[in-house]
């Protein structure tokens, strides 16, 4: 069974088979209705979701190499200093490695500021360790405890670890995002189920008359399928569009707002909302089969 | 076609139909009578697969029923011609496609039977009404209707319940006509009636069998008739 062209056909339909069932006048708009309000929805969670993963992303990635241990000590000391810095890294848990920078590396940094000759060696200037912190990560006051105990001249430097947390917030966002998503799909399944089932025991003499003359149970569910697939794949396609303009259209919140600013799609990033109306048109299809083969049962 | 062997039935409570046996063979010609609420209609059922045995075996173009799937059913319905004694169109199509509808559900181009489409409606005497719906129908024209459409499929056995209780003499001759003609082509026709008039009219022109239900049961109907 091939599943495009048999998809294909639904869609293109039968005519006649779709006028042995009568029109349906309120479940018709119901339907409509319910799709396009769902995928409106669904494009703001969608939105959400997708702003919120690239803001964990952003955010996690800034605080992988966010800390660096500074240490200055007169020059006799520096290498012993160092020394126990990174022997105190190894043994610490929640970090993964820790690097110390050589000299090309550290004139690369300072480099934007004193311009390219700088004289590194003949600088007292302090050694930069690098630290990769783990999930989870590490214990940011243990370690400077024993740090000064062990190398007094080393400095944690962790500003950005405060955004730990927030990264935390952005991926419960996230699955809060797709978790709106999935109830958004059962409530719409439910919604298309009820406006099914209204037609189909509106219609109950018309499936007796089919089964009656010879109709297989496929046939039946066809017209009632077709017809509700078709009215959710035109509902949420409009839902949808309605959605992705209202994203386009929200007001610019400036660099600076951070997290609203995120909120919409980037590049393509906007073709994930044009899932939304083949996603409801398969919902619908398998919410009125389901009712459809129910409803069949209970004739013979 | 259709053999009833030791057949009963009941709705939950006393049973209605008991022990009936009746082979419905090619070319057979059957007229089913009985008190109304004996049970003819709910025989029919048994034959059609609408109702299931409640004892003995009801078997179908050779095959035993109760081991019919629902698609099984509908195949053996194609080859069933039903009118129903209500007759049960689908009200907002007009005559013709409901004529037709067996046509469709089997998946049968409507162009290749278009004569037979008109035939049967000229037959039945619905061409000038082809194109009202059925609510818009006299009681005699819809079982008119009904009979039309039971025959489009051409099927092997027509089973009719009560197809002429609201037409008038002539048109009940001509439908049994029809019949006959059917039947003579190896047909296997079975007539639920209390028509008395119509039993001995068919009698004059086919080895009809006379069977009546009676407290339950199946019994030949005597000479009389
Ligand atoms: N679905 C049902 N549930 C319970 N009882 C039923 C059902 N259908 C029919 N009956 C009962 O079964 C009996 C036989 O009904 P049936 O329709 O077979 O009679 P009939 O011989 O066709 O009568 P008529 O000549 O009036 O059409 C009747 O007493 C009827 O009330
Ligand atoms: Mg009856």
């Amino acid at each position: 069974m091939n599943l495009v062209p048999r998809t294909l056909a639904l869609l293109r339909g039968d005519p006649r088979a779709d006028r042995v069932v009568p029109p349906t006048g309120f479940t018709a708009h119901l339907t409509v209705f319910t799709a396009a309000a769902m995928a409106f929805l669904a494009v703001f969670a969608l939105a959400l979701s997708l702003a919120s993963a690239r803001l964990a992303d952003r955010w996690g990635e800034a605080l992988a190499q966010s800390a660096t241990i500074r240490i200055s000590a007169p020059a006799d000391q520096l290498a012993v200093q160092t020394a126990a810095v990174l022997r105190v890294l190894e043994e610490t848990p929640g970090v993964v490695s820790a690097r110390q920078l050589d000299d090309a590396e550290q004139a690369r940094l300072l480099e934007p500021f004193f311009g390219p000759d700088l004289p590194i060696g003949s600088l007292p200037l302090p050694r930069l360790v690098e630290v990769v912190e783990g999930r989870p990560g590490y214990d940011g006051e243990g370690l400077r405890l024993r740090l000064r105990a062990e190398a007094p001249g080393a400095v944690l430097d962790d500003h950005s670890r405060w955004r730990r947390p927030l990264v935390a917030a952005a991926e419960r966002l996230n699955r809060l995002g797709l978790a709106a998503i999935g109830l958004i799909s059962l409530a719409m399944a439910a919604m298309i189920t009820l406006a099914a089932n209204a037609a189909l025991s509106a219609n109950a003499q018309v499936i007796g008359v089919l089964r009656l003359v010879g109709a297989r149970d496929a046939y039946v569910a066809r017209a009632f399928v077709r017809r509700f697939t078709l009215r959710a794949l035109a509902g949420a396609a409009a839902g949808t569009g309605a959605g992705m303009a209202a994203v386009a259209l929200l007001p610019p919140a400036g660099e600076g707002a951070g997290f609203l600013t995120g909120l919409g799609f980037r590049g393509a990033g906007w073709l994930a909302p044009l899932l939304i109306p083949p996603v409801a048109g398969v919902v619908a299809f398998w919410a009125t089969r389901a009712a459809a083969f129910r409803a069949l049962r209970e004739v013979t | 076609m259709i053999e009833l062997r030791d057949v009963s039935y009941s709705y939950g409570g006393e049973a209605l139909l008991r022990d009936l046996s009746l082979d419905l063979g090619p070319g057979s010609f059957h007229f089913l009578t009985g008190p109304s609420g004996s049970g003819k209609t709910t025989l029919l059922k048994l034959m059609y697969l609408e109702l299931a045995a409640t004892g003995g075996t009801v078997e179908v173009f050779g095959r035993d029923a109760a081991g019919l799937g629902r698609d099984d059913i509908a195949m053996v319905r194609r080859r069933i011609g039903i009118v129903h004694q209500d007759c049960r169109f689908l009200d907002h199509l007009p005559v013709r496609d409901n004529i037709a509808l067996p046509l469709d559900t089997a998946g049968q181009e409507r162009q290749g039977h278009q004569g037979e489409l008109d035939e049967l409606l000229s037959w039945v005497g619905l061409r000038p009404r082809a194109d009202a719906t059925p609510p818009e129908l006299s009681g005699g024209e819809r079982q008119r209707a009904a009979l039309a459409r039971a025959l489009i499929l051409s099927p092997d056995v027509i089973l009719a319940d009560e197809p002429t209780g609201n037409l008038d003499w002539e048109m009940s001759l001509r439908l049994l006509t029809l019949l006959v003609e059917l039947n003579r082509l190896g047909k296997a026709i079975l007539i639920a009636t209390h028509d008395l008039n119509l039993i001995r009219q068919a009698k004059a022109q086919v080895a009809a069998r006379v069977i009546r239900i009676r407290s339950g049961r199946l019994e030949m109907a005597g000479a009389d008739l």
